[in-house]
């Protein structure tokens, strides 16, 4: 693939993926949680960019109610939420000490390619553009999963979990013009809920074992020992 | 149709009543009258259903045929049976002082929402909506899985959480790899709906489809509880209140179940292998085997008994996988039968263990001398649960052994293994509850055993002869499923 003969907006997308890709490369390599989440409010605003591109290229104007959806939950609601809930529990001076950083970030690099590897059937059927863009939100997908592996802070796993979606969210924009509407705003419904859930939680769990690190709530287990 | 818009709205009326109209003595009792009427207008929309064949609503939103019509109605019917046990339960939880009024009106109001998510999944045509359904009775379960507010059952709710929202992240990219798959076939707004696709599954392109299936089913797989994804399941079950494990159990498993056969059945039609089964088969076994193992570890009750949901619901996503008449007519007549039996025991068990006031099995004694209904409801359970004759799950275990010795003989001693070792599991654990010494004062309690005594005779009843509208109606879902007609 020759990238100086697609047209603009191919071009577009194949930048705005790669943008999309490196700030899940910066959050997993975070241990500051206010700049985590501000990373995490990049993304979003780069996914709000994506579908407002796609909506104005590809003439598909329910794309505009998507990224204006997504302007306000991941770039403005969530974000928003997730610095309070750090700035109240006093969470924006300790620095995580990110056990094997080296060995995380080459994971990371890993879970790219075996993105790439996964998807390289769809070839045969579509662009390669096509593959590309379902890839990066593949890895998206799994590098938020290795994030919220890597990370012990309860926030840093909701913004794993978010930055999930998001990764969710570029596949259908790029690769099938944003799903049926029905079916954003339902799911744009469950965020949402989850979020607020996300913050009921954090107070709870705060409350229970005095911090927001998961590695402290072992109270269950598989088997009795 | 107006039944089945009926069966979604009065849940949503319920969900508003119950969170705004507030707590009253009551409102245990108008719990049940909302399920009750709901339970109503599922048992008119199968009647619809059984006389008309498939109804597909104006707009093609939502679809009832004969797969989903008997699930809707046992949700319903479950549904309501645990409402009767959850009135006096949770006036008992209150007066024993672990929760407060504003709690109560939580619970409810999300229970009508836990129901209202279930009918969604079970009834919406598109594949996109059915997702959301579906993480939206994750979003209603998990206030419920930590009402009580202790640090396990937050530790517990948070896991659950997290896992299904990961887990069920996949099978959204499964969704969006099967849209895009339909885009290119077809238009774009109707290119999600079930209907559209199954009649052009064999236009869809196999590769994309294998790979979304791989997604759905890791995704889905994780709410079934499937090995290894199964890791929330004894947790949630076990520190929420009871009358949500019955119902997460009886219900919600199946709901996920369901979502993953729809799946199969369009990924079956494009690809033409049995690739899709396969997988399911693997999963399947695993998670029967490691969970009939895991049944022996156990301490805490209703871990014991949530395991054994992983057990059974392994054996049906096994069954399901692979395929043909008999085996899904045998899933379909497991997924029944497994719901009525769980849901009973899980009654059952919430009483045990407000009788000895503890979930410890070692401390939990003698229930047949304190109070002989709850000790005999829960042997008589826990024998139907093992898969013995005359019961129902016997009936559904022994054809899903039939189907394996034609498809897969070398799978069966294996099958046969699993049953044994989980039989043993259960029965080790269950024995001494039952018949051993009653620890001093020890009081009866007033407990309501009807709805366990409703479900077991229903068990029972489809051990010893399946009536014929309902063997009809499985016979129709195994062709819809399957393409043939059963024995």
């Amino acid at each position: 693939m020759n990238l100086e003969q697609q047209d603009f907006y191919t071009q577009a997308i194949l930048s705005m993926a790669a943008l999309v890709g490196l700030t899940s490369f910066l959050m997993l390599g975070q241990g500051r949680l206010l700049r985590l989440i501000f990373v995490f409010a990049l993304q979003g605003l780069l996914l709000t960019q994506t579908t407002a591109l796609a909506a104005y290229s590809l003439d598909s104007h329910h794309l505009y109610i998507s990224a204006l959806l997504t302007l306000v939950l991941k770039v403005l609601f969530i974000p928003w939420m997730l610095r309070r809930q750090v700035l109240m529990l006093n969470l924006h001076r300790d620095v995580e000490a990110l056990k094997n950083n080296t060995f995380v970030m080459l994971g990371g690099a890993a879970l790219m390619v075996f993105s790439y590897y996964v998807l390289h059937p769809i070839v045969q059927t579509s662009s390669a553009v096509m593959l590309n863009a379902l890839a990066v939100s593949l890895s998206v997908v799994l590098l938020g999963m290795l994030l919220m592996i890597s990370h012990r802070q309860a926030i840093a796993h909701v913004v794993g979990f978010m930055s999930i979606e998001n990764g969710l969210f570029f596949a259908a924009i790029v690769a099938t013009r944003g799903m049926p509407m029905v079916v954003e705003l339902g799911i744009a419904f469950d965020v949402l809920v989850a979020a607020v859930l996300f913050g009921i939680f954090f107070f709870h769990i705060s409350t229970s074992i005095d911090s927001l690190d998961v590695d402290r709530m072992n109270r269950l287990h598989e088997v009795d020992r | 149709m107006i039944a089945a818009y009926l069966v979604m709205l009065i849940p949503l009326i319920g969900i508003l009543f119950f969170a705004f109209v507030g707590h009253q003595r009551e409102t245990g009792q108008l719990n049940v009258r909302f399920n009750a009427v709901t339970l109503l207008a599922t048992i008119w929309l199968a009647v619809n259903v059984l006389n008309n064949g498939t109804i597909l609503s104006a707009g093609k939103a939502f679809i009832v045929d004969s797969f989903n019509v008997y699930l809707i109605v046992l949700t319903a019917f479950v549904g309501l049976t645990t409402s009767i046990f959850s009135a006096p339960y949770m006036e008992h939880e209150k007066q024993r002082g672990k929760l407060t009024e504003k709690r109560l009106k939580l619970y409810y109001s999300m229970y009508q929402g836990f129901m209202l998510a279930m009918y969604l999944v079970l009834t919406t045509n598109n594949m996109g909506v059915m997702w959301v359904a579906m993480e939206g009775a994750t979003l209603a379960t998990v206030l419920l899985v930590s009402l009580y507010r202790t640090p396990e059952s937050i530790e517990a709710a948070w896991k659950y959480f997290i896992l299904c929202g990961v887990g069920i992240a996949q099978a959204l990219f499964g969704t969006i790899l099967l849209y895009y798959a339909a885009v290119q076939i077809g238009d774009g707004d109707n290119a999600l709906l079930w209907s559209v696709l199954f009649d052009n599954a064999a236009r869809l392109n196999p590769e994309i489809l294998e790979l979304a299936f791989v997604f759905m089913l890791i995704g889905y797989g994780t709410k079934i509880g499937l090995v290894p994804l199964h890791n929330w399941l004894p947790d949630a079950h076990s520190e929420g209140p009871t009358p949500m494990s019955a119902v997460l159990s009886g219900l919600l498993l199946n709901d996920a179940l369901y979502a993953v056969v729809r799946n199969k059945m369009l990924v079956d039609g494009a690809t033409h292998t049995n690739m899709a089964g396969l997988l399911m088969m693997g999963f399947g076994l695993l998670s029967f085997l490691v969970a009939a193992l895991f049944l022996h570890r156990q301490k805490d009750i209703k871990r014991l008994f949530s395991y054994s949901s992983i057990e059974h619901m392994g054996v049906m996503t096994f069954a399901f996988g692979m395929g043909g008449a008999s085996a899904t007519f045998a899933a379909l007549l497991h997924m029944t039968v497994h719901s009525l039996t769980k849901s009973a025991i899980f009654v059952t068990v919430g009483h045990a263990a407000q009788l000895a006031g503890t979930q410890q099995m070692e401390k939990i004694r003698g229930l047949i001398k304190t109070q002989p209904e709850i000790g005999w409801g829960l042997l008589i359970g826990t024998v139907a649960i093992a898969g013995f004759p005359p019961f129902g799950v016997f009936t559904s275990e022994f054809l899903v052994l039939v189907a394996t010795m034609h498809s897969y003989p070398w799978l069966a001693p294996v099958l046969l293994l699993g049953i044994g070792v989980a039989f043993a599991g259960l029965f080790r654990h269950i024995q001494p509850i039952v018949y051993g010494e009653r620890p001093e004062g020890q009081q009866p309690i007033k407990a309501n055993l009807w709805p366990v005594m409703i479900h077991l005779a229903l068990v029972l009843w489809l051990g010893l002869a399946i009536p014929d509208f309902l063997a009809n109606w499985f016979s129709q879902a195994t062709q819809l499923i399957s393409g043939s007609v059963p024995l």
